[in-house]
């Protein structure tokens, strides 16, 4: 088991270099994922995004996510790499790579992979809108705006 | 019974506590006493299935045990990706 396949990082994210490091002779197929920063979400103007993680267990659960991929889908590797901090419209977030055998495997893990990691990993975005104004995605219902120590139920 | 519990927040509930961190003593049994004790802090009214809990860095269940001197994680809805 390797124990870098899951990376967070503060740094741009390079594709290009990730890919590399799943090179494999065995391997007839790669598939990767990125997801980019978007300049509007549900209708409004997205100037960027700020992402945060608890990188301990991001990682560990990150990892825990890849390894299960690869029993799954019986693929060579795969790995991760998210970033955190500010980032700007059309910047790479999250990447994806999965190297197998064959193509079917590798899109079916590559997915898998993809949609664990958006809903079991402690990491959170905040979109700052062209506006001035800024939320944290997925919390607008968890909390009142404005510091409210009130009774929200 | 009362237990000594480190709490830490984190995004937006780390805004609404206005810390990222602090000691607290509570009467809790469970993650999810915590989670209602600490409502006041955090400011969710989000279901508590929408949210995360670890305790001492491992990802826990909210019916999971507290213990004296453990640290509590309180995640607030994950959104990774």
């Amino acid at each position: 088991m390797s124990a870098d396949r899951m990376k967070i990082s503060t740094i741009a994210i390079r594709p290009d270099e990730l890919r590399d490091d799943l090179v494999d002779a065995a391997a007839g197929a790669y598939t990767s994922f990125e997801g980019w920063i978007r300049n509007v979400n549900e209708g409004k103007q997205v100037l960027r995004l700020e992402y945060e993680s608890y990188e301990p267990l991001a990682i560990t659960e990150g990892q825990q996510v890849i390894e299960e991929a690869i029993a799954k889908f019986s693929v060579l590797n795969a790995r991760c790499v998210h970033r955190v901090g500010l980032l700007e419209i059309g910047e790479c977030a999250v990447w994806v790579g999965v190297s197998s055998g064959h193509r079917d495997e590798a899109f079916k893990a590559c997915r898998f992979i993809i949609d664990e990691i958006k809903v079991r990993l402690p990491i959170w975005k905040k979109e700052h809108y062209v506006d001035g104004n800024s939320d944290w995605v997925n919390c607008e219902r968890c909390a009142t705006h404005g510091h409210s120590h009130g009774d929200l139920t | 019974m009362s237990k000594s519990l480190t709490i830490r927040y984190f995004a937006i509930f780390r805004e609404n506590a206005g810390l990222g961190e602090e000691s607290v003593t509570l009467d809790a049994e469970t993650a999810a006493d915590v989670f209602a004790l600490l409502k006041h802090r955090h400011g969710s009214g989000e279901p508590l299935g929408h949210c995360k809990v670890a305790i001492n860095d491992v990802m826990a269940e909210w019916q999971d045990a507290v213990a004296d001197g453990d640290t509590v994680l309180l995640f607030p809805p994950v959104a990774g990706g």
